[in-house]
């Protein structure tokens, strides 16, 4: 009994030992040193609207979704308003969903800050969040996904989705003119099917195909991660063995979806990706993939809504403009990105 | 597993019904073996269909003879690393317990190894570090749950939520990009024309069905059946609920490798909802929800149908959501038939008991 204890407690010790060793070694490991990228900022100049004035208080929410996009966006926010001295930015977590996010961001209304910057996870869902603000004589700046209810946000900024679908059926229908093929066979790698920007997307794609003649052959919908992009681009290329073009929607999943290029060896067609990471435009650059352009959707949007919240909450307006105050609404264009403009992009790519 | 034969009965007992007990004895197919071996037959026949859907929707694709081989590879690959988790979680099911959070521990493990200072020791690191990552918290579900008394369902909620928080945190919500070439090769490699990770997935399923089938620990894996028999059968259940839940663990740490090799990538919100991919192809492959009962074999052909259906919505241009309805009917027949069959078996006892008394 006593030798036999004995040697249990001898295996506990090296079963124990090995298991701290092995934890040791793997906590070791999440050091995770990379390069950061730098924020989208606009340094602040002297001068005219830059010049400090009244401070103001932003309060932030953005999800906290795991998505390079997103993680952008947040931290653009608070790299722009860590370069104006007269701004406290107030973030909130968002959580994983609208009814989190609504949750967070009442405790952020209850601590009345001066403008209220807000990415929502669902314009439509948050809509009465808007109002309730705007109500408490808060002003709301809604970033990229809209409100329906125009009372509900005194500014809203946002990428052109539509625009993005526009900007890469262009860019794909030209290219193919040029290259002459007949017939062309278009697949379509969507981002999460049930979001309206989705929709958007894949709206102005076909519209614009249409115009020219063209139509998506095979469309497949992923879920911005790249795991997901690999898969749905593996269906693709199972139901159409000839493609000649290919857009997907965002380029987080394109690296899941160059992946699957590579495993499955194809490379007869050309791809056009969506809103501008880094490494994309590092890809379209080096042109040694199948990747050939992308149409931006960029995160700096974060670093110029702050900019705004900023310049709504000092009621100053933009000195370009001739009017008081900031426009209302603001929509980006979508730039098409290609080897010979890449890299002047390449320090907006996140 | 359930070795209750009534053949021992009748000695005591009138010989009310001979000719059903002369009937269960009688073969085998229609014993205790032969309804998994029926079950089978079924998701075969199920498969078959689904590929003359294919066959009639898109002639064009299946007449290249070439194409369809590509295709079947391709539908194998699809199924390989939901296949391999889905042998963890057969498991943990018969066990009598549910893994809720294998899609989390994949993402953990798939960051855990693709972190820079993981990819700077190379392959070995990073294997080491997916399958050490996975095990560890497996051995954290299976002590919350056999030494801590929580149920399952919460520990593992409890753990999805954790571990996908904590692989958000490593990562810094950033995709990681695998530079490492062995990782990546582990996708796009083929050995005889046939990918390794096909081999893979084929390699843990024979380890599983051996280790199910073959072994000690496993002809005790039913223990989920009835745990107070097993304990007093002189199991060690509490022992024996922590490895299965370490067992699920170590899949997804090899599922995690996979899939990052797939994706030469991995994020805090990959394998999404992998706990219901698994957990329904173990349903649909014949494995009780109440525990007890399940095949290996039956898990594999439920993936390999569930991946069947998405190639076959791909080479359609169906959407995404016609697919998911399609995947939950098929998911509520298969809890149907085993509502059915289990309604039969509870009426067979009752009748066994009938007689003795």
């Amino acid at each position: 009994m006593t030798t036999q204890g004995r040697d249990l407690s001898r295996r506990r010790l090296l079963f124990g030992g090995a298991a701290l060793g092995a934890g040791a070694l793997l906590a070791g490991c999440t050091s995770n040193e990379q390069a950061p990228t730098a924020a989208q900022t606009k340094a602040a100049a002297t001068g005219g609207n830059n010049e400090p004035g009244k401070k103001v208080t932003i309060g932030f929410s953005a999800p906290a979704a795991d998505h390079g996009w997103i993680a952008a966006i947040t931290n653009n926010a608070k790299a722009q308003a860590g370069a104006y001295p007269d701004v406290e930015l107030k973030s909130v977590e968002a959580g994983a969903d609208a009814a989190a996010q609504r949750a967070a961001l009442s405790t952020l209304l209850s601590q009345k800050p001066d403008v209220i910057v807000l990415l929502p996870h669902d314009g439509k869902e948050l809509n009465a969040f808007g109002l309730e603000a705007m109500k408490a004589g808060i002003p709301v700046v809604n970033l990229d996904r809209a409100f329906p209810d125009a009372k509900a946000y005194r500014l809203q900024i946002k990428g052109d989705n539509y625009g993005m679908g526009v900007a890469a059926a262009t860019f794909i229908a030209e290219q193919l003119k040029a290259k002459g093929v007949s017939n062309p066979v278009i697949g379509e790698i969507a981002g999460i099917d049930s979001l309206e920007l989705t929709q958007e997307r894949s709206k102005g794609f076909a519209d614009t195909l249409a115009q020219y003649g063209l139509k998506v052959a095979n469309r497949r919908a992923a879920e911005f991660t790249a795991d997901s992009g690999q898969q749905a681009a593996t269906g693709l290329f199972q139901a159409l063995p000839r493609i000649d073009a290919v857009w997907n929607h965002d380029d987080d999943q394109g690296i899941g979806v160059l992946a699957a290029v590579n495993q499955a060896n194809r490379k007869e067609f050309l791809m056009v990706g969506g809103a501008g990471s880094k490494k994309a435009m590092e890809d379209i650059k080096a042109d040694n993939t199948v990747l050939k352009a992308t149409v931006t959707y960029s995160p700096s949007m974060a670093s110029s809504a702050i900019s705004l919240a900023r310049l709504i909450g000092q009621g100053k307006g933009m000195s370009d403009l001739v009017e008081l105050q900031v426009p209302k609404e603001i929509v980006l264009a979508s730039e098409t990105i290609t080897k010979e403009n890449a890299s002047d992009y390449l320090k907006l790519g996140f | 597993m359930t070795e209750t034969t009534p053949t021992t009965l009748p000695a005591q007992s009138p010989p009310a019904d001979p000719a059903g007990t002369a009937k269960a004895r009688l073969s085998w197919w229609r014993g205790d073996g032969g309804e998994g071996a029926k079950r089978n037959l079924g998701l075969l026949a199920t498969l078959a269909v689904l590929v003359v859907i294919g066959v009639l929707t898109r002639p064009d694709l299946y007449g290249d003879a070439s194409w369809v081989w590509g295709n079947t590879l391709t539908i194998l690959k699809l199924a390989s690393v939901v296949g391999v988790v889905t042998v963890g979680m057969t498991f943990v099911i018969i066990g009598g317990g549910i893994d809720l959070s294998v899609g989390a521990i994949v993402a953990l493990a798939g960051v855990w190894c693709t972190t820079v200072a993981t990819q700077s020791y190379g392959a070995g690191g990073m294997i080491f570090s997916a399958l050490t990552v996975g095990l560890a918290v497996g051995v954290v579900n299976g002590l919350l749950i056999s030494y801590g008394r929580l149920v399952p369902f919460i520990a593992t909620l409890a753990m999805m939520v954790a571990a996908r928080g904590l692989a958000a945190e490593i990562s810094d919500k950033q995709t990681q990009v695998s530079n490492n070439q062995f990782i990546n090769g582990i996708a796009s490699t083929d050995v005889l024309g046939i990918p390794l990770l096909v081999y893979i997935l084929a390699a843990v399923v024979l380890a599983g069905w051996v280790l199910l089938n073959r072994t000690t620990f496993g002809r005790t894996v039913a223990v989920g059946g009835n745990p107070e028999a097993a304990r007093l059968a002189g199991i060690n259940v509490r022992r024996h609920t922590l490895l299965l839940y370490a067992l699920s663990g170590l899949c997804c740490g090899i599922a995690a490798i996979m899939l990052t090799a797939q994706a030469t990538s991995a994020q805090a919100a990959m394998a999404n909802l992998y706990e219901l991919d698994a957990i329904a192809a173990a349903i649909i492959g014949g494995t009780l929800l109440s525990g007890g009962r399940g095949t290996i074999i039956g898990s594999l052909l439920g993936v390999v149908i569930f991946s069947t259906i998405t190639n076959l919505f791909a080479i359609n241009g169906l959407s995404t959501e016609a697919q998911n309805m399609v995947k939950g009917g098929i998911i509520v027949a298969a809890v149907l038939v085993q509502q059915v069959q289990f309604g039969s078996l509870t009426q067979f006892l009752a009748r066994n008991r009938a007689t003795t008394t």
